[in-house]
């Protein structure tokens, strides 16, 4: 996978800790910052997954001049039944040799990891892809090594 | 405020409701900062007629930010060493969730000193949303 150039800025931290419903200082007040633990702003700890923003080709963004699966005049704006009931999330980790600050210029590479299947009584056979991440900053030092898992299902979740 | 290992013992816990009839507009704010415009969780429309859920559901990730929020405010700004979970239920619109941590070990590596802890975000059901694990630096 192409390596992304993930510029972070202070304002997109502002608005992921507002997304997250955090108003703690350190991730927003510059002068309250530095006067915590982490000595000037920092971002929140899950802040990385935000990498998606600098990823040219993501594919859950809309883009110009593409098609969407999401509704428009119809519920969905492709022709073709999605592959599956889309792809979720089943783990996230984050192993942190620093916290992330508004000014880093991280290069973020991302390697396929493990691939399993199971079986579930909520949504059939479930193929789980594990991804390994890695966020380096502008003098190459590892500052995130992050690990996701992802799982597509046969059929939606029972919700019983 | 970071916290101190003298202080400290197996078995403390911090809990706080990180949030209270979540909204789909939270879920679509947090879609906005992540990036992450899956319609499953901005789109009920597609969601409901054609994927097949009863209605739009929160990203995995919010959830990990909610509880990372209560984390962080037990352990202090920028001392988390490792935070990861497992998403075990899907956690939908009008949901009140509660995010607990517990210190399971309280440990010294090297001169530093470090607290490990294991992490559960309920529902209003009382049912887990999130498991989880973390590592914090502590003082000594």
């Amino acid at each position: 996978m192409a390596k992304i150039t993930f510029p972070v800025e202070a304002s997109h931290i502002m608005m992921f800790a507002r997304a997250v419903g955090d108003t703690n200082p350190v991730y927003h007040d510059a002068a309250a910052a530095k006067e915590t633990t982490a000595g000037g702003i920092i971002a929140p700890p899950s802040f990385a997954q935000a990498v998606a923003q600098f990823d040219p080709d993501y594919f859950l963004r809309p883009k110009p001049g593409q098609k969407w699966f999401g509704s428009a005049k119809g519920p969905t704006g492709i022709d073709e039944k999605p592959a599956s009931s889309g792809g979720l999330h089943a783990e996230q980790h984050y192993e942190f040799h620093r916290h992330i600050r508004p000014g880093d210029v991280l290069t973020v590479e991302t390697k396929p990891g493990k691939v399993w299947e199971k079986e579930s009584k909520r949504a059939g056979k479930l193929t789980f892809r594990e991804r390994i991440t890695e966020y380096r900053d502008q003098s190459g030092e590892l500052v995130i090594t992050a690990r996701g898992v992802g799982v597509t299902t046969e059929r939606p979740v029972d919700q019983g | 405020m970071t916290l101190k290992a003298s202080a400290l013992k197996v078995g403390d816990t911090h809990s706080e409701r990180v949030v209270e009839n979540l909204s789909r507009t939270q879920i679509v704010q947090y879609a906005g900062a992540s990036g992450d415009y899956n319609p499953l969780h901005t789109d009920e429309v597609y969601t409901t007629q054609i994927a097949g859920y009863p209605s739009v559901f929160a990203h995995g990730m919010l959830t990990m930010g909610l509880t990372g929020k209560m984390l962080t405010n037990y352990v202090g700004d920028g001392t988390l060493t490792n935070f990861g979970v497992r998403f075990t239920n899907q956690v939908w619109p009008g949901d009140t969730l509660d995010a607990k941590a517990t210190v399971t070990a309280i440990r010294e590596e090297g001169g530093q000193h470090y607290a490990d802890l294991t992490l559960s975000t309920t529902n209003q059901d009382g049912k887990e949303v999130v498991a989880g694990s973390a590592t914090a630096r502590i003082d000594p």
